[in-house]
C-alpha cells in the first residue's frame, strides 16, 4: 500500500470538498441566471435555519423525523431492500396513532408511548404488504412501496372526511373540513426549551434510536446477516439466512421507523406539523426527505445524524428564501444537487480502487 | 348490483372512454416502450418519472420559443435524455447504485421544473388533430386510434421500432446478452455498461417524446405535476408485461382502462368514492404484479450493476 490512512482520508475529504462545493455553485448559478442573488438567498437559508431566535430549535425539530425515517430505510437497505415508501408509512403511522391517541381520551402516564407504539404498528403494517407481496408473489418491493404512498394518502383522506374515523366533530372543526381532534394536553409528547429554542422530547429519542441502529448493524448477529443478505444474498442463502424471516423483518422495521416518525411528529406538536392534529398534507414530504438523507448517510446510522440535521435546515431555511424574490423551491434543487454531488466521492473511489487491484493483479501475474 | 352494471354498461359504451384510455395508454406507452429496452439490458431505470417530466417541461419551452410543435418534439426528446445522461453516466460508468441516482433525479428534476417554471412560465397549445379518413369512422374505437391529435401516431412508429431495434439489430442481440448474462457478454467483447448506457439514453428519448406527447396531445398546457407519478406506472407495465413488448402495451392499455375508467365515472355523474377512484389505477397496478409478477421470466441480471472481475 503506497498511499497511507492518510492520504486516504486527505483524498476523500478533497473529493466531497470538490463536489458539494460543485452542488452549491451550481445552484447560485442557478439563481443568477433567473435574475436573483445569490448572496441574499444563502443569507435567508442561515437566517431560517440558524441564526434568527428559536431557529435551530426548529430546524431540530425538523431534523428528529428526517432521521427517524432515515433510521429505518438505513435498517431495510442493508438487507438490499429498496423500501422508498417511507411518506405512506409515515402517514399511516400517524393516522393509526392519531385514531389510538383520541380513543384512549384523557391524561395518563403511559398515553404516548401507546400513541408511538401505534404509530410504530401502522407504518408496519402498511410495509407489511409490500413484504408480504415481494415474498409470497414476487412483486419488487421498490415498485409495491412507492405505489402505496398514494393508496395511503387516499386512505387517510377518506379516514379524514369520516367522524367515525378521524374526523373532528363540527364545533372542533373551525372552517377547515378535514382535520381531527387535537391530542389532548397529557397526551403530548414534552417540548425542551434551550436558550430561546424549542424542540420536543423526539430529538432527543431519534439521537438514541441512531445509536441503536448503528450498534445492531454492526455488532449483532441479527445486522450481520441483513448486511450478508444485501451484499451477497447467495452467500447468505448457504449460510441458512432466511431471506422471507430477515427481509420481512427488515421491511417492517424500515415501515415502523417510518410510521413512529409519523406519531412523534403528531405527538411532538409544531406548527409545521398540524399543531398535535391530523391535517391534510400531514407528512409533508418528510419520508422523501428522509430517504434522501439515508441515500446520502451511505447506510451508516450515525452519519445520518448530521445529514438529517442539514436536509432540515434547508426545510426551515426555505420560508425565509422567498423574501429575496427568488422561488423558495429552489431549496428543492439545492437538495437534489447536493443528493447527487455525495453520490460521487465514493463511486469515484470505488472504480479507483477496483483499477488498482486489477493493476496490482496483472503484475503478479 | 343492477346499478353497478348498468354503470359499467354506461362506461363501456361512451365513446369518451375509449378516447380517454387511448391517451392515457399511449402516454404511458411512449415511456413503458423505453423502459422496457433498458430492462431488456438489465437496468432497472426509476428515473422515467424525471425523465417524462422533464421532456414535458422542455417540450413546453421549446414550443414557447420556436412555436412549432415538431421543434417541440425534438427538445422534448433532447429534455429526457439530459436526465437520461445523468442516469447512465452515474450508474452505468461511475457505479452509483442506479435505484439511488434515479430517485434522486426524480426529486431533482421536480424540484428544478417547477423552480423553471414560475420564473419561465411557457405557453403551449395544443398539436393539431388528424383524422384518418374512413379508420376514424369505426364506431366506438375509431376516433380512439385514429381520430387523435398527430403527436399520437408517432407512437405507431416507436413501438414497431423499439421491437425491430432489440430482436432485429446486432445493437438488441449485444443489449440483450448484457441484460441476461453480463459477465459472458464482457467476455465475447460486449461493452456491457456502454450498452447500458445506451439503452438508458434510449429510454430518456422515449420518454421525452412521452413528456412531449401528453403537453401536445393530450394536456395542452404545462404545470408541474403534469406527469404525477404515472412514470412508475410505466414502470409496472414492462413487470406486469413479463419483459416482452407486446405484454408492456398491454400492461399500459389496462393500467390506462382504469384512469380512463376513473374519469368516465365521474364524466357520466355516478356517485363513487373518490378517494378510491383515485387511488384505483395504482392499486389495479400493484394487484396485477402480484397476479404476473411470479409467472415470468426477469432479464436474468436485471438490476444487478456489472463491475468486470467483480459478480
Amino acid at each position: 500500500m503506497r498511499d497511507g490512512r492518510s492520504q486516504r482520508i486527505a483524498d476523500w475529504l478533497l473529493l466531497y470538498g470538490v463536489s458539494v462545493f460543485g452542488a452549491l455553485v451550481l445552484s447560485a448559478m442557478l439563481v443568477q441566471a433567473t435574475g436573483g442573488e445569490w448572496r441574499p438567498v444563502l443569507s435567508a437559508l442561515l437566517d431560517g435555519s440558524l441564526r434568527n431566535p428559536g431557529r435551530w430549535g426548529e430546524t431540530l425539530g425538523h431534523a428528529a423525523p428526517l432521521l427517524l425515517v432515515a433510521l429505518g430505510t438505513i435498517v431495510s437497505s442493508q438487507a438490499g431492500l429498496i423500501n422508498i415508501g417511507q411518506e405512506g408509512q409515515l402517514l399511516v403511522g400517524a393516522a393509526t396513532a392519531t385514531y389510538f391517541g383520541l380513543l384512549i381520551g384523557g391524561p395518563g402516564p403511559v398515553n404516548v408511548a401507546i400513541i408511538l407504539f401505534f404509530g410504530i404498528v401502522g407504518g408496519a403494517v402498511w410495509a407489511a404488504l409490500a413484504a408480504g407481496l415481494r415474498f409470497s408473489r414476487g412483486v419488487p418491493e421498490v415498485l409495491s412501496t412507492l405505489l402505496l404512498v398514494t393508496v395511503a394518502s387516499q386512505a387517510v383522506a377518506y379516514a379524514l372526511g369520516r367522524q367515525w374515523l378521524l374526523l373532528a366533530p363540527e364545533a372542533d372543526r373551525g372552517n377547515r373540513n378535514q382535520v381531527s381532534q387535537q391530542l389532548a394536553e397529557g397526551n403530548r409528547l414534552a417540548r425542551i426549551e434551550l436558550f430561546g429554542n424549542e424542540f420536543p422530547l423526539t430529538v432527543l429519542f431519534a439521537v438514541a434510536l441512531a445509536a441503536l441502529v448503528a450498534f445492531a448493524m454492526g455488532r449483532t448477529i441479527w445486522g450481520f446477516r441483513l448486511s450478508m443478505m444485501g451484499k451477497n444474498p447467495r452467500a447468505a442463502k448457504r449460510f441458512g439466512v432466511a431471506e422471507r424471516t430477515y427481509g420481512t423483518g427488515a421491511l417492517l422495521v424500515g415501515g415502523g421507523f417510518a410510521g413512529l416518525a409519523g406519531a412523534a411528529m403528531l405527538a411532538g406538536g409544531g406548527f409545521a406539523f398540524g399543531n398535535y392534529q391530523l391535517v391534510p398534507g400531514f407528512s409533508a414530504n418528510i419520508g422523501w426527505t428522509g430517504l434522501l438523507v439515508a441515500l446520502v448517510s451511505r447506510e451508516k446510522a450515525v452519519a445520518a445524524i448530521p445529514v438529517a440535521f442539514v436536509f432540515a435546515s434547508l426545510r426551515t431555511g426555505s420560508s425565509f428564501v422567498g423574501s429575496t424574490g427568488v422561488e423558495g423551491r429552489i431549496t428543492d434543487v439545492i437538495q437534489g444537487l447536493l443528493v447527487l454531488a455525495l453520490l460521487l466521492p465514493p463511486a469515484v473511489m470505488f472504480l479507483r480502487d477496483r483499477r488498482r487491484a486489477r493493476a496490482a493483479a496483472t503484475a503478479r501475474v | 348490483m343492477g346499478g353497478f352494471l348498468e354503470a359499467l354498461w354506461d362506461i363501456a359504451g361512451s365513446e369518451s372512454t375509449y378516447i380517454n384510455a387511448a391517451l392515457f395508454a399511449a402516454f404511458l406507452a411512449f415511456a413503458a416502450s423505453g423502459e422496457w429496452v433498458a430492462e431488456r439490458s438489465g437496468t432497472l431505470n426509476i428515473s422515467v418519472e424525471g425523465m417524462l417530466l422533464g421532456g414535458a417541461f422542455t417540450s413546453a419551452v421549446g414550443y414557447d420559443i420556436t412555436n412549432s410543435s415538431s421543434l417541440a418534439l425534438l427538445s422534448g426528446a433532447l429534455g429526457g435524455m439530459v436526465v437520461a445522461a445523468i442516469q447512465a453516466e452515474m450508474s452505468h460508468r461511475l457505479a452509483a447504485d442506479q435505484f439511488v441516482v434515479g430517485l434522486t433525479l426524480n426529486i431533482l428534476v421536480f424540484g428544478l421544473v417547477g423552480f423553471l417554471d414560475n420564473e419561465i412560465n411557457p405557453e403551449t397549445s395544443f398539436a393539431s388533430r388528424w383524422e384518418i379518413p374512413l379508420l376514424s369512422d369505426i364506431p366506438l374505437l375509431g376516433s380512439a386510434l385514429f381520430g387523435q391529435r398527430w403527436p399520437f401516431y408517432v407512437l405507431y412508429a416507436l413501438i414497431p421500432f423499439c421491437w425491430w431495434l432489440v430482436f432485429r439489430t446486432k445493437w438488441g442481440l449485444e443489449l440483450r446478452a448484457s441484460g441476461e448474462n453480463p459477465q459472458s457478454a464482457d467476455v465475447s467483447g460486449i461493452d456491457v455498461n456502454k450498452r447500458r448506457r445506451q439503452s438508458v439514453y434510449f429510454a430518456g428519448f422515449t420518454s421525452g417524446l412521452g413528456g412531449w406527447f401528453l403537453i401536445f396531445g393530450q394536456i395542452g398546457l404545462f404545470e408541474d405535476s403534469v406527469v404525477g407519478g404515472r412514470g412508475f406506472i410505466a414502470i409496472a407495465a414492462v413487470i406486469f408485461g413479463g419483459w416482452t413488448l407486446r405484454g408492456t402495451i398491454a400492461g399500459c392499455v389496462v393500467f390506462a382502462a382504469t384512469l380512463s375508467a376513473r374519469l368516465s365515472v365521474q364524466g357520466l355523474g355516478y356517485d363513487v368514492n373518490s378517494e378510491l377512484l383515485q387511488s384505483l389505477p395504482f392499486v389495479v397496478t400493484i394487484l396485477g404484479m402480484a397476479i404476473f409478477a411470479h409467472r415470468v421470466r426477469p432479464p436474468a441480471a436485471l438490476a444487478q450493476p456489472f463491475v468486470r472481475g467483480l459478480r
